[in-house]
């Protein structure tokens, strides 16, 4: 209610059900190690890495596979200790033949990790925190899966006020974060304090959806007197998004085409704060994560601790995939990725795995488009979708880019609001591909 | 263990709904349609089921025999030629002749929809298109209007209903004035309570305004339509008219009259608030209502005509892609909000 009160919110947006209590309550299990593990070079936005290890290479857990190839780019560590077999092209969950190192796990290896010291983060200077959390392989955990340190590396003349850390977790379905909140407070709020202390934050928010309290409450305890706060926000979707949950927050809209950094603002995901914890404080890089894997196509519900590059079969075998699943989908329901096959990993920026049966899967008729304005009120991006779907029908691309269309976070809530079953996200999203495409050509 | 391999739909997100649909709204606004066509029943008897039933099916015929070849069906699923229909037939006065307002039905979708493109792409309001083609076509007949009657009365067809194709039939029997015409050409104000409660002349929908009130209450309540449409109306009808009388109350009618008499309630909630040919954002509503306010106004009171609520919103529904024009919305993070 408090939080009502101080209209902790953004403007439209949509309320779709949550479908959390399949999994809210269920504790992270460590999924049993696959045979074989597939790490396609690229799993982050950016350059891929390049390969260190040749095929043959005995690897062990944790073991660096492959450097940045880039800034904007990660390292590839080895979630399991086995043998390199193959590097080639294998099948991202994208559908693309991608480059990627496949090994076969050790059955006989105990798989500890080998043991690390902690780092001495408080010597770090800001430039090598962020070469540290580059050598981690982090990358944003909540699906977009940018690599974290980028985010670190403050442009000239920016100063990071404060930190934002995303407990939202907007999409239906899914509970990795609010498990890993309610299971690792201290690792969150630890990889907070880190983070925090090398940017020169003064002021870390933690901020969590109203449907999540025991999360808000442990965080609490947590944090307790100290510098940082939790914030408990009203739920609606698309809250995740980095800019509505700064205009939540602090009711502050950060300028079409900036960065949070714009407005001295840096966000970061839960879960990654957590694996910032695990780096510095164990010396475990990004090697494994927590996965959703719920819908009514699966049979045993659960939250899963995946080693990266675990193959989506393996996974739906743990839990049991049911007979009548129609649709598999990687991510949330909102903005996640269809799967054509069940043979392709995990990856770093993996937040679930949805099975949907035939009474879930969308049969929207396709109607013509009234102009009812259910679109516009969704869209938190105040833009008018249902003009700018038909824009991008007659593929006026001045006119879309003056009605910034390249504003839109594809964020699928006029879609899901449109009683004409429209396929207003899809026709944006590709209105957007063609307007970059013909840039890159032409001017 | 065997592990069933499901043949995947790849489909791009969203993968969620809402679970509206087209057909489901326009059922809904179909239903909010049910009181003020049985208070349509109750004051003006059987005629007024027969004039509704010719427009309709002069609406659905069309829209079956115009729209494309391959499987006909589809373009009335969507239910909106009914509701055409309806509407139109609850603008029409209650003994015309069936074979008028079937023409009604027939150009309200081909000429007020389908040559436009179909549903969506229309300018006009298709119902009130047709109901501007009838005006102009029968002048005589659109203007002649039979006294409101009691429930004694349902079963008594009005003069004038069965008249032949093109004959003149002798449009001897009763005939009235609407409050409208009574107080332009008379100067006689009736009575707001008579307004509201149903108990004088005019279109078949429009004459009981506590009726459309409560239905245009639960479709703003279910969101069928933008609340704002009607209240901009309504609020500058009032304003308007307001205005005019403080400077002379014996010559011009009392705001409350206006608001009651005429077919403004109905156009109100059931017209103007059609989304396809009003505004999308907030903005441009607001204009939008204003605007049809202020042309009802004009018309009544200066106009050559007693009534000005169709002109005035087929004048609106012809400004509305200017208006979508300038009432864009802002976008995130643009303009005066912008950090």
């Amino acid at each position: 209610m408090s939080s009502g009160l101080f209209k902790l919110s953004f403007r439209h947006g949509i309320h779709p059900d949550e479908h959390k209590d399949q999994t809210a309550h269920r504790p992270f299990e460590r999924m049993p190690f696959a045979d074989r593990l597939i790490l396609p070079l690229r799993q982050h936005t950016g350059a891929p890495c390049e390969p260190v290890v040749g095929v043959g290479a005995e690897v062990r857990r944790g073991q660096v596979l492959a450097t940045p190839g880039g800034f904007v780019s990660t390292t590839l560590h080895s979630p399991v200790t086995g043998r390199v077999t193959a590097l080639a092209a294998r099948r991202h969950p994208n559908g693309q033949m991608v480059p990627s190192m496949e090994i076969d796990t050790d059955a006989y290896s105990s798989q500890r990790l080998p043991p690390a010291s902690s780092i001495d983060w408080r010597a770090l200077t800001l430039d090598g925190f962020i070469e540290e959390v580059q050598r981690a392989g982090l990358v944003g955990l909540g699906g977009a899966a940018f690599p974290t340190h980028v985010k670190y590396k403050l442009p000239d003349g920016r100063r990071c006020e404060r930190l934002v850390v995303n407990g939202c977790e907007c999409e239906p379905y899914l509970t990795s974060d609010h498990r890993t909140m309610v299971e690792r407070p201290e690792a969150v709020v630890r990889g907070a304090e880190i983070v925090a202390t090398m940017l020169g934050a003064k002021e870390t928010v933690i901020g969590v959806e109203l449907n999540k309290l025991d999360a808000i409450e442990t965080l609490r305890r947590v944090v307790g007197e100290g510098p940082t706060r939790v914030i408990g926000l009203n739920v609606k979707y698309p809250q995740g998004a980095e800019k509505m949950l700064i205009k939540s927050i602090f009711d502050l809209e950060v300028p079409a085409g900036k960065l949070p950094i714009d407005v001295g603002i840096v966000v970061n995901n839960v879960a990654s704060m957590a694996a910032v914890a695990d780096y510095f404080d164990r010396g475990q890089p990004l090697i494994e994560r927590g996965v959703t894997v719920a819908g009514p196509g699966v049979d045993r519900p659960s939250n899963l601790i995946v080693p990266v590059g675990t193959s989506v079969r393996d996974v739906l075998r743990h839990c049991g995939l049911n007979h009548e699943t129609r649709q598999v989908i990687m991510g949330g329901p909102m903005m996640g990725m269809p799967l054509a096959s069940l043979d392709v990993p995990i990856l770093k920026g993996t937040s679930g795995i949805l099975a949907f049966t035939d009474e879930v899967v969308d049969h929207t008729a396709e109607y013509a488009c009234l102009k009812c304005g259910r679109c516009l009120e969704a869209c938190s991006n105040l833009l008018n979708p249902a003009r700018l779907a038909r824009l991008a029908r007659a593929g006026r691309w001045n006119e879309l880019e003056m009605n910034y269309v390249m504003d839109c976070m594809e964020c699928g809530a006029c879609t899901y609001a449109c009683p004409s079953g429209v396929p207003v996200v899809h026709l944006i999203r590709a209105a957007k591909t063609s307007i970059r495409k013909r840039k890159a050509k032409g001017e | 263990m065997t592990q069933p391999e499901p043949h995947l739909l790849l489909r791009a997100a969203p993968f969620l709904r809402r679970g509206l649909t087209t057909p489901g709204l326009m059922t809904e606004v179909i239903l909010a349609l049910v009181p003020v066509i049985l208070a349509a029943v109750y004051f003006f008897g059987v005629s007024a089921l027969l004039v509704l039933t010719a427009t309709t099916l002069g609406a659905v015929a069309t829209e079956w025999l115009l729209s494309p070849v391959r499987p006909r069906g589809v373009a009335l699923r969507d239910g909106s030629a009914i509701l055409t229909g309806l509407i139109l037939g609850l603008c029409l006065p209650p003994g015309l002749a069936l074979w008028m307002a079937f023409l009604g039905g027939v150009v309200a979708i081909g000429l007020g929809k389908l040559a436009f493109g179909g549903l969506g792409q229309n300018l006009f309001n298709p119902a009130l298109v047709g109901r501007a083609f009838l005006q102009a076509a029968f002048p005589t007949a659109l203007t002649t209007w039979v006294p409101e009657g009691t429930i004694t009365e349902v079963l008594s067809v009005r003069s004038g209903t069965f008249a032949a194709p093109f004959m003149q039939s002798s449009v001897d029997a009763v005939s009235t004035a609407t409050p409208l015409g009574v107080m332009k050409f008379e100067n006689v104000a009736t009575p707001v309570a008579d307004l509201l409660l149903g108990n004088s002349a005019g279109s078949l929908g429009e004459t009981c305004g506590v009726v459309i009130i409560v239905c245009g209450v639960f479709m703003a309540w279910r969101r069928l339509f933008d609340w704002r449409i009607p209240v901009a109306i309504l609020a500058s009808v009032a304003a308007f008219s307001a205005v005019v009388w403080v400077f002379d109350p014996q010559a011009s009618p009392s705001p409350a009259f206006m608001l009651g008499s005429g077919g403004l309630l109905f156009g109100a909630v059931y017209m103007a608030t059609d989304p396809v040919t009003s505004p999308i954002a907030p903005r441009g509503v607001w204009i939008f209502g204003i605007g049809v306010g202020a042309l009802v106004v004009l018309i009544r009171l200066w106009g050559g005509l007693p009534e000005g609520v169709m002109y005035a919103i087929l004048l609106m529904n012809a400004a509305t892609p200017l208006i979508d024009r300038i009432s864009q919305p802002r976008g995130f993070g643009r303009g005066r909000a912008a950090a």
